[in-house]
């Protein structure tokens, strides 16, 4: 079979050792000390958003919550800023589910933009109540370009689920 | 649809409903938020966690450090003996007073014993290197590679080679948090160097300072050094911190809007001096009475031999 992302083609299941690596990596690549980059995207937010909505039974609020802890901890932040953040993404994500797969890839990424901008907003109103400073519109790229990447990302974190049923000893991937 | 996954659907296990987790989760978090911000009893647990992350950390600062190095080797020959002229040049320059700073800090000592003041406290510190800013978009710190283990303690003054850059806030085994001067809820004690004239000195976001509290009639003219002025216990006197880069008077307002810039490279990464921990000097008794006679107190002080 063609590899389609629709949400209708059978793939196989998810390894729970995947999902828990491409986590990692995504910590992994949000310490990467740049500065501040505004371009960068929250890769843990979207990495957690898309497992949210293709594995809402494994990965919900629980798997939010600690990495909300580790990112706190990482980005020397106020502890329970981004688990808050993140806690909220992961229910609305859960919860729309069923929904946004019915969607192509890119209304897809219409649906994710609002939910990253969303985790953006929950971090800065909790900070502007602590008193820190305003850190400019230039801040809020970030989630545009997390959902500009909601295509590769989709197709990357899927690839291991496109393996065919017979096992294929020439085939590359 | 593959939502529920390609398990036999869970009847029977599903755990609590959703919107019961997320009031857990919410609930933790903000108890959480409430905990590090109103009564900082986090910092153990922070301390803890941060030890076992630092791996992690180091992993992904592997790619930058090497791009770092490699960039370095890269920098021409041409550039380095430059920089070796001009930086010999420099410590010609500096030679004379140098050499006579050792002379000059021994006549300093013998005139304010003679003076019977106290003496000033030597200026000891260690170098550290600033690896990165840290990536918390909503206020200014950087990552110092010293840290408990190399004996820095939170609330040590960091300077580089023009000025005062910061304070260290946060300290974790190995590596330690300095907020900068620029940041938002920084405060450093000031006098003006032409005048002597007091002040405080505070972050006022995106990279600038500003000199609060200044009445109207103020004298301070753009252009003068502010430098700290060792009230604080923390400081020392006498360390350049800022330059006065605009006043702006209105008479509606109570104080002046004294704008300011670092002196030091407050924004740029590099080696930087930890400055060792000042000895506050004693604070003045709060009730002292009026002096009492001499020859009552020749009398008290030989009752007490």
């Amino acid at each position: 079979m063609q590899p389609t992302h629709s949400s209708r083609r059978i793939l196989l299941p998810v390894k729970g050792w995947f999902i828990l690596l491409t986590l990692v990596g995504a910590t992994l690549a949000n310490l990467v000390p740049l500065g501040r980059l505004p371009l960068l995207p929250d890769w843990v937010a979207l990495t957690l958003t898309f497992w949210c909505i293709r594995e809402p039974l494994r990965v919900s609020m629980g798997t939010a919550f600690v990495l909300g802890l580790i990112m706190d901890i990482a980005d020397a932040s106020i502890m329970g800023q981004h688990a808050l953040a993140y806690v909220l993404l992961a229910f609305t994500a859960g919860q729309l589910s069923r929904r946004i797969l019915w969607f192509p890839l890119f209304e897809q990424a219409l649906h994710v933009f609002p939910m990253l901008l969303g985790t953006q907003l929950i971090m800065l109103i909790v900070r502007l109540i602590a008193g820190a400073e305003f850190p400019g519109l230039s801040w809020f790229i970030g989630s545009l370009v997390g959902a500009a990447l909601w295509h590769p990302v989709t197709y990357l974190l899927l690839l291991p689920q496109y393996q065919p049923v017979e096992r294929d000893d020439n085939r590359p991937i | 649809m593959s939502v529920v996954g390609h398990s036999p659907p869970p009847f029977f296990k599903r755990g609590p409903a959703p919107l019961a987790r997320l009031f857990f989760f919410v609930s933790l978090s903000i108890a959480l938020l409430v905990a590090d911000l109103r009564f900082h009893t986090l910092e153990w647990a922070r301390l803890g966690a941060a030890t076992l992350l630092w791996p992690l950390q180091r992993a992904a600062y592997l790619p930058v450090d090497a791009g770092m190095d490699l960039g370095g080797y890269l920098s021409s020959l041409r550039r380095l003996k430059d920089d070796n002229d001009a930086l010999r040049k420099q410590q010609l320059a500096t030679a004379n007073l140098l050499l006579r700073q050792t002379h000059l800090d021994q006549e300093n000592q013998r005139l304010r014993a003679l003076l019977d003041m106290k003496e000033r406290q030597p200026a000891v510190g260690q170098v550290a290197e600033i690896l990165y800013a840290a990536r918390d978009p909503f206020s200014r710190r950087v990552i110092m590679n010293k840290g408990l283990q190399a004996g820095v303690e939170a609330g040590q003054a960091v300077v580089d080679e023009l000025g005062v850059i910061g304070q260290v806030t946060r300290v974790l085994p190995m590596t330690s948090e300095v907020t900068l001067l620029t940041d938002k809820d920084q405060a450093i004690p000031v006098e003006v160097r032409r005048n002597g004239l007091r002040g405080i000195l505070a972050g006022a976001g995106s990279g600038a300072m500003e000199l609060r509290f200044m009445p109207a009639n103020a004298d301070v003219q753009a252009g003068d050094l502010l430098t700290t002025s060792g009230l604080d216990g923390i400081y020392l006197p006498g360390l350049p911190v800022a330059k006065v880069i605009g006043i702006e008077r209105d008479n509606s307002m109570a104080f002046a809007h004294v704008a300011c810039e670092p002196v030091a490279g407050v924004e740029r990464n590099g080696l930087v001096l930890v400055l060792g921990r000042r000895i506050a000097p004693d604070r003045p008794e709060e009730d002292v009475r009026a002096p009492e006679p001499p020859t009552k107190g020749k009398q008290s002080r030989a009752r007490t031999r």
